[in-house]
């Protein structure tokens, strides 16, 4: 835990947010919002923008549905009604708050 | 195309990815379609008329599905050229018809809000509401067609009559058509800010029509099993072995037949004409070409009914979900495992099936690297020579050691094939890959008539585009490999006087450092037809009179008592990357729209079947010296 705080720290968010690669399947929580992580490829403002329009906005509701079968590598994740398939090291620039 | 007339107006059909909108399209235009490709890309272009109750005509085209007008890939640039009227030699669209899931409507909500500062004439068909009412979903349409200010109409893309009041909807959209755009085009490209603001108007708007979403619990159930780490895998791999063993042994007797059928028209043709020329055009030349092209069309309808089938029911999204990590480390798309898996009974198919993948520069790597696996055509040439050259006997008591090379070739192809995809992804295409983002459906029985009208569109196009390029290829071998004829007092066999018998004896130098003497360079030149050709022209220019089956068993006692072992070995090396498939680069040229992808597939493979058969040779005749 301590290591996710740091991070959080780190990377300006709140102490109480995690980053969904991190989360394990079954894991439910709120989108609290987007940093980007060291390991994207494509330029954060594109990254941003994709990502916000799949449906990963402030406040949408997210639940790990589902991993994969390598690595526990790509994740399914169920955001508010809709199901988006994503890898961990994307999904680590989403940060979340587990549900209150 | 462009060379409709302008009074006819066009519209475009825009949507998210799965909302059923090419079901929409073949509901409205029937099976009037022309299927292309956009100039210069490899997006595919449909088009389509159709003729509204008032008598109108107009011109239809369904555009590339997107969740943004951004354009963030290829294909979805196309989508967004197209409304914004920047393609050249595309009309602007004078009215848009946007389309969505009922069951789904939260994405393409913002999609709407973007097409709107088009400043078009547009309406929102609201497709599915047959499974939407069967899920429980609700919407209340009146209000979104007030929230939107825009028609909203329900239709059931797969149902008769389920589209009439589209119908009658686009009679008043190409009313308005003609009055011209509302206003100038205020579009362009979204904030990450503006963006999070159309999300919370959509999330607005689904509140004010009271949506709620569907039932989603069987797709869930379904998912807890098909996604299954252990269970999902044995799933996949069973659907991949039952679509493997379709393609490469449910094809066969068809593909026999047809191969018979066109014996037969050969051998009634040569009773009936006195030999000559004009006889071998149309046996040799003519007929064996068109049974060349034709002879594919099993194997293409095969592999199109099980993609169609599991693109429509949902499961295409979960088996790239399953594989995405391991063809990943490969620099490959996760859905590149049907191409490449296909590609074992035959590439054409493998290639044509690489329109699973939506992205360009994947779909291109996975088009390139696909003749490298070992397809049923290089069987007889590896039969032939491992026959000929590798001893019947047992490998630490259970293996075969002729099994063992068989094997070591396939495995040799298939890591060859994951080695070029990465050099490629690493060296050629330095710039980023596409992250992996992708909606995952919910599961649908899939329609049979779109199932029907695709696989008639593929076969078609097939036979139409590939086939004429297959035809010409095949008969200017013919012409290569006849002509000039042997002379009266001629000693050796008809092929050695022909321009491909020069042309073998003329590049033989060139090949005599990889250990090939003149008759496989010769061989080489027919062979070029297609792989398994090699071994008849092989047959030929040892003047074997034996045809058919017979050839291979005949030629054994010959190639062993003629070749050297580094020579057989060296040949099978060659083959592993051999490019000798005039068919595959024919159907390249006609998937990738461009002649420069089947020259790079040809120069690349050249120079790795040629590295290959050159150490092979040069390492055997060490390591035997």
């Amino acid at each position: 835990m301590s290591t996710t705080v740091r991070e959080a720290l780190k990377t300006g968010g709140d102490v109480l947010d995690l980053r969904l690669g991190q989360c394990p399947k079954g894991w439910r929580g709120v989108v609290s919002g987007l940093s980007p992580v060291a390991e994207l490829r494509i330029p954060w403002t594109e990254m941003e923008r994709r990502l916000l329009e799949m449906g990963f906005v402030e406040g949408a509701a997210v639940e790990i549905l589902h991993d994969g079968p390598i690595m526990r590598d790509p994740i399914a994740v169920r955001v508010d009604d809709i199901t988006i398939a994503l890898r961990r090291a994307a999904a680590n620039s989403i940060l979340v708050r587990a549900e209150e | 195309m462009s060379t409709a007339p302008l009074s006819i107006p066009g519209f475009a059909l825009v949507g998210c990815p799965n909302c059923g909108k090419t079901a929409l399209f073949n509901a409205l235009t029937g099976h009037h379609q022309k299927v292309a490709n956009y100039p210069g890309v490899t997006v595919e272009r449909k088009e389509g008329a159709l003729t509204t109750p008032d008598g109108k005509t107009v011109r239809l085209v369904d555009l590339p599905g997107t969740y943004s007008l951004r354009g963030r890939s290829p294909d979805e640039a196309v989508t967004r050229d197209v409304v914004l009227g920047r393609l050249d030699g595309e009309p602007l669209p004078d009215a848009l018809i946007c389309v969505a899931d009922a069951t789904n409507l939260r994405l393409v909500l913002r999609l709407v809000m973007e097409l709107k500062a088009l400043n078009r004439p547009l309406i929102l068909a609201l497709n599915m509401v047959d499974i939407a009412k069967r899920q429980g979903c609700e919407v209340d349409v009146d209000r979104l067609s007030q929230e939107l200010d825009i028609p909203v109409i329900p239709t059931v893309a797969v149902r008769r009559g389920g589209v009439t009041s589209l119908f009658e909807a686009i009679d008043q959209l190409a009313d308005r058509a003609k009055a011209g755009p509302a206003g100038p085009v205020t579009w362009r490209e979204p904030t990450s800010q503006e963006i999070r603001a159309a999300h919370k108007e959509a999330e607005r708007i689904l509140k004010a029509c009271a949506f709620r979403p569907g039932d989603q619990r069987l797709t869930g159930r379904l998912d807890k099993v098909l996604l299954h780490p252990v269970w999902g895998l044995l799933i996949l791999l069973a659907v991949l072995f039952l679509m493997f063993q379709a393609v490469f042994a449910w094809a066969t007797p068809v593909m026999d037949g047809i191969k018979a059928a066109f014996d037969l028209l050969n051998t009634q043709i040569q009773a009936m004409m006195p030999d000559g020329l004009l006889r071998s055009l149309l046996t040799d030349g003519l007929i064996a070409g068109v049974g060349s092209v034709v002879v594919f069309l099993p194997q293409i309808l095969i592999m199109f009914l099980f993609i169609i089938l599991l693109e429509d029911f949902g499961y295409m999204a979960r088996a790239a979900f399953l594989m995405d990590r391991l063809m990943g480390s490969a620099g490959l798309h996760g859905r590149a495992f049907i191409p490449l898996l296909s590609s074992f009974a035959c590439a054409i198919p493998g290639i044509m099936s690489a329109r699973v993948i939506e992205n360009r520069r994947d779909r291109l790597a996975t088009i390139l690297v696909a003749p490298l696996m070992t397809c049923s055509a290089r069987i007889p040439v590896y039969t032939l020579i491992i026959s000929a050259f590798v001893p019947n006997r047992d490998v630490a008591g259970v293996m075969g050691l002729q099994g063992l090379v068989m094997f070591g070739l396939y495995a040799t192809g298939i890591l060859s094939a994951l080695a070029v995809a990465l050099v490629m992804k690493r060296l050629v295409w330095r710039e980023v890959a596409e992250p992996f983002l992708m909606e995952m459906p919910a599961y649908k029985w899939p329609n049979p008539r779109n199932v029907l009208l695709g696989l008639w569109q593929r076969a078609s196009m097939f036979l139409q585009k590939a086939g004429t390029i297959i035809l010409a290829i095949m008969i200017l071998i013919w012409f290569l490999s006849s002509f000039p004829g042997a002379p009266a007092d001629a000693i050796e066999p008809a092929i050695n006087y022909s321009i491909a018998g020069m042309v073998g004896h003329w590049i033989q130098p060139v090949l005599a450092p990889i250990g090939f003497n003149w008759q496989i360079a010769v061989a080489l030149i027919p062979g070029m037809a297609a792989r398994e050709v090699a071994v008849g022209a092989l047959g030929t220019v040892y003047a074997l009179s034996a045809t058919g089956e017979e050839v291979g068993s005949a030629l054994q006692p010959i190639l062993a008592a003629q070749w050297s072992l580094p020579t057989a070995l060296a040949l099978l090396a060659w083959y592993i990357f051999a490019p000798q498939c005039a068919s595959t680069l024919a159907v390249v040229r006609r998937e990738t729209n461009s002649l420069r992808w089947p020259v790079a597939l040809f120069l690349y493979m050249m120079v790795l079947a040629y590295s290959a058969a050159f150490l092979t040779y040069h390492i055997a005749e060490w390591a035997l010296a």
